[in-house]
């Protein structure tokens, strides 16, 4: 292990969320929220931690797979519990397992919330939830690289282990001028919401805090209702967003291009059937139920909100879906699970991973039928490679794993099982509500409960293995 | 610069190491899916898997922004269609590798007829720097400069030497060689030694001189330094065709083993002056039978590295005073250092040379011209020349007036085929050759010398 390189980085990595705190330190000023010294303590802590980190440069700056995965996953600890000094600090809440949660939740665009009123909370704290959704979004390592040569060949390795999807690729040939290009589009398409926001009527504050939720698909909103009271333009906008920023990027960079084929490829459209076909069940079923909602055109605009919420991983909620009839709160549960593209902001098992899950199968099907049958799977006629297949379904068996042993743990607050199911769906796959008591907020649960949820959202934005390096002995070992 | 690569062996990686190191935007294409994710990881570049032959792979490849594509594949039909689809494509400058001695004659219509920008033949360039140290065994490696008007030579102080102990400025002002010291590596460490700079026994040292200045330099250290006369090589491959062709001609005896009776009868058909045995070459008993300890050099040049190192150390431990062995691979440098081999020779290093040297030749726009770029030290010290032109920040002012960075030698100047000692009065004339020596790499103009 190249500790003395992971210390470097994680010293650069504090350096950078103490420039983060900038952002919510102005907000401070400018409104005058009483939060501002939480703020500039939380800097201060930060950058002096970070400058100590960095003083002694390290000999060797190689390093492998291992460090890679490693450094991501204490990257995202350290900034959790960093970032979670101004809720303490400004004494919104008493409990640093509460504030931890809230930070985690946001830098892994969960969303859940342990605020039940977030009205009364100062500007600067809103906007710095916010803000963790855009930052973790993209990927905190990856926006490092764009501004940092840390390491030359190396980052490819902490890319593969903080980019969501079965398989990283590159956009052009050097991993840092591919993280430029990422986060120039990521930047760019959350200026655009931004300003459709504001044509749309809605507050510059409001506007900057629901596009970064948008953006990283997060799920943190300004009021107690989320974006219920939203005019239906605003939230017609937000759901066209969310989708948006649900597709893999690397896909606009085609479009970019010019090269249309290529960026509507199998994934976006399985995306879009998904979400369309969602829409349309889901409809009928509330509609046909009749006392939802008053006519169609309603209904249409909550359940394309929900579904675009669900299926991006966002939770922003314009209607209350926890009293849907069960067909459509089950359509919702499985979405949370199907999740958005690889390589996009959004959390869950990732579309790409569900469509080589389902061609496995049946290839596994014709394999009984002709044994000696020799078929390769393929993706936008490109053969899947072997290890891409395997990883596939090694995820799925670790997905199930971890979902199983968390649902273990969280049972013993003794809630309803619909409660506990959907409250680990909801954080391992970075969505944010659940049903039933995990709602509207996570109050309801036990310190131990949310420590375990705290661990599954960070498992689940770094899709699992640097979660489970990092915690596994074998990492440790001399040799 | 944008530059594919097509081909990911030996050749292939170490042009994609070399060239990404000099910043270049890198695209790497191997039909061997895991070749290319491991050099793509390696080095961070853009790897696609597929036939780099086939316009489909080369529109993905991105042909139609490349600068240069590079075919460095084991095939040379492969390596020049790569070149034709390339070029029809796109038009971007080509360069491909061609090996065989078949096509080695016709070099010169190929590239004009298919307009490539340039043709590299490792076996050959290597044959070359093997012919030429066994002419000057003293040597463990002679690059030319200025078409070979002025030698870098690299060699071993031997223990007992003369000029061991003594600092730079001593050793120079007791032999009065018109020779300049250019690099020392002591283990690990290299460096560009100033006047106060003492030298030990069994430094690497290399030097800057006339060919006639070198031989001196050598007769005043003692170093005995006769050209070789009997040659054993091992092997029979394309390499050994164009030494076989360079060693003739210069009416060396060649004697050549190697136990494929094939390759044997093809070498005996078009060498009559060479004494072709095929039989095991490590066999022990054969090589004695043959008369290892009364050749004067032996070369190993087969097809596995170890079996080179040992041939090579066995021939040492016989009494063969000049041996020359041929290594692939680049891993286990430092241990290979340690051994006792005399002169190591790296046909993929000449290459990635000398296409680096292209590269930044063509990237160039400030008033000089590379011309010859040499990795000294791998990696740590490099020698290059250039040709000065008009607009040069260099030319005109007396070197004791210019300010350069830290850690560079201007070794030479060449002005109408005579070479001028740079000292501190001399003013650099445009057309001038310059060779300078930096332990900064990377330098693609001589105006990069200078601070700034």
């Amino acid at each position: 292990m190249n500790y003395s390189m992971i210390r470097y980085t994680l010293g650069w990595l504090l350096l950078f969320e103490a420039a983060f705190f900038a952002l919510p330190l102005v907000c401070s000023l400018i409104y005058s929220d009483g939060a501002l010294l939480a703020f500039f303590f939380s800097m201060l802590i930060c950058a002096a931690l970070g400058s100590l980190m960095i003083i002694k440069k390290p000999k060797k700056t190689g390093f492998y797979a291992k460090e890679g995965f490693v450094i991501v996953s204490l990257s995202w600890i350290f900034l959790s519990i960093f970032g979670a000094m101004p809720f303490m600090f400004s004494g919104v809440t008493s409990s640093y397992i509460d504030a931890l949660f809230e930070t985690a939740s946001g830098f892994t665009t969960t969303g859940a919330s342990i605020f039940t009123e977030v009205e009364w909370l100062p500007k600067s704290i809103l906007l710095w939830r916010s803000f963790t959704h855009w930052v973790g979004g993209m990927g905190v390592l990856v926006f490092i690289m764009a501004f940092l040569p840390l390491s030359g060949g190396h980052n490819m390795h902490i890319m593969r282990a903080e980019s969501p999807g079965p398989e990283v690729s590159k956009l052009v040939p050097k991993v840092r001028n591919t993280a430029i290009i990422l986060y120039g589009i990521y930047f760019a398409i959350t200026v655009i919401q931004f300003v459709a926001l504001l044509i749309s009527g809605m507050n510059v504050f409001d506007s900057i805090n629901t596009t970064f939720s948008t953006a990283g698909t997060g799920g943190f909103g300004v009021k107690n209702d989320s974006l219920a009271s939203a005019s239906s333009a605003q939230q017609i906008i937000v759901t066209v967003f969310m989708l948006i920023f649900s597709v893999n990027f690397n896909s606009y960079y085609l479009v970019l291009k010019c090269k249309f084929k290529d960026a509507f490829n199998t994934e976006v459209r399985v995306f879009i059937g998904i979400v369309i076909a969602a829409i349309a069940i889901i409809t009928f079923n509330v509609f046909s139920a009749r006392d939802y909602f008053q006519d169609i055109g309603e209904a249409i605009r909550h359940v394309a909100f929900t579904v675009a919420s669900i299926i991006s991983t966002t939770g922003f909620t314009t209607t209350n879906f926890d009293i849907w009839p069960s067909l459509s709160r089950t359509i919702i549960v499985l979405l949370m699970f199907v999740g958005a593209c690889a390589g996009s902001t959004g959390g869950g098992i990732k579309c790409s991973r569900i469509v080589i899950l389902i061609k496995g199968m049946f290839r596994e099907l014709r394999t009984i039928i002709h044994p000696r049958q020799v078929k390769k799977i393929t993706i936008d006629s490109r053969p899947v490679e072997h290890e891409v297949l395997r990883s596939v379904n090694a995820y799925i068996v670790t997905f199930i794993t971890v979902f199983i042993f968390s649902l273990l743990i969280i049972s013993f607050d003794n809630h309803d099982l619909i409660t506990s199911f959907t409250s680990v769906a909801a954080t391992i796959n970075n969505v944010g509500p659940g049903l039933g008591e995990a709602y509207s907020n996570f109050t309801a649960f036990s310190p131990l409960s949310k420590i375990v949820f705290i661990f599954d959202m960070l498992a689940g934005r770094l899709e699992l293995f640097p979660m489970l390096i990092l915690f596994s002995p074998l990492t440790y070992k001399k040799s | 610069m944008k530059i594919i690569i097509v081909g990911c062996g030996r050749v292939g990686e170490a042009l994609a190491e070399q060239l990404n190191e000099e910043g270049d935007d890198i695209v790497v294409v191997d039909q061997n899916a895991a070749k290319v994710r491991d050099v793509a990881t390696k080095y961070d570049l853009l790897g696609i898997i597929g036939n780099g032959a086939t316009h489909s792979v080369q529109e993905e490849a991105g042909i139609g922004s490349a600068d240069l594509l590079i075919a460095v594949t084991g095939s040379d039909e492969l390596n020049l269609l790569c070149c034709i689809m390339a070029k029809k494509a796109a038009g971007c400058q080509v360069i491909a590798r061609v090996k065989s001695p078949e096509y080695a004659q016709d070099i010169s219509y190929l590239k004009s007829e298919l307009g490539l920008a340039m043709v590299i033949n490792p076996e050959y360039m290597a044959a070359k720097e093997i012919a030429r140290v066994l002419h000057f065994p003293a040597a463990m490696k002679i690059d030319t400069f200025g078409r070979g008007r002025i030698e870098l030579i690299k060699f071993r102080l031997p223990e007992g030497s003369p000029i061991a102990g003594l600092s730079v400025r001593d050793a120079m002002i007791k032999l009065k060689a018109n020779v300049l010291i250019c690099t020392v590596e002591r283990g690990d460490e290299a460096y560009i030694p100033k006047g106060d700079f003492v030298f030990a026994e069994r430094d690497v040292i290399s030097i800057i001189a006339a060919p006639r200045a070198a031989i001196e330099f050598f007769e005043k250290i003692n170093y005995k330094n006769e050209a070789a006369k009997n040659v054993i090589i091992i092997g029979a491959t394309a390499m050994t065709h164009y030494l076989c062709d360079e060693l003739v001609h210069s009416g060396v005896k060649v004697k050549l083993i190697d136990n494929d009776e094939l390759l044997c009868n093809e070498f005996a058909m078009k060498y009559d002056d060479v004494t072709v045995i095929c039989g095991e070459p490590t066999d022990e008993d054969l090589l004695s039978e043959e008369g290892i300890s009364g050749a004067d050099a032996f070369v190993s040049l087969a097809t596995i590295d170890e079996e080179n190192i040992m041939l090579s150390l066995y021939a040492k431990q016989q009494g063969v005073k000049k041996t020359v062995t041929k290594i692939n691979r680049t891993e286990y440098t430092d241990v290979i250092k340690q051994l006792d081999l005399d002169s190591v020779i790296h046909p993929r290093n000449i290459t990635a040379d000398l296409i680096a040297r292209y590269v930044r030749a063509t990237k160039n726009t400030e008033g000089s011209n590379m011309e010859t770029l040499y990795n000294i030290i791998k990696g740590k010290i490099e020698a290059s020349e250039f040709v000065v032109g008009e607009s040069s920040l260099i030319v005109g002012k007396p070197l004791s007036d210019l300010e350069f960075k830290e850690n560079v030698l201007i070794a030479a100047i060449l002005r109408a085929g005579q070479l001028v000692i740079p000292r501190g009065n001399v003013v650099i004339q445009p057309g001038d050759s310059v060779v300078i020596v930096t332990g900064e790499l990377g330098i693609h103009d001589i105006s990069d010398i200078l601070k700034r």
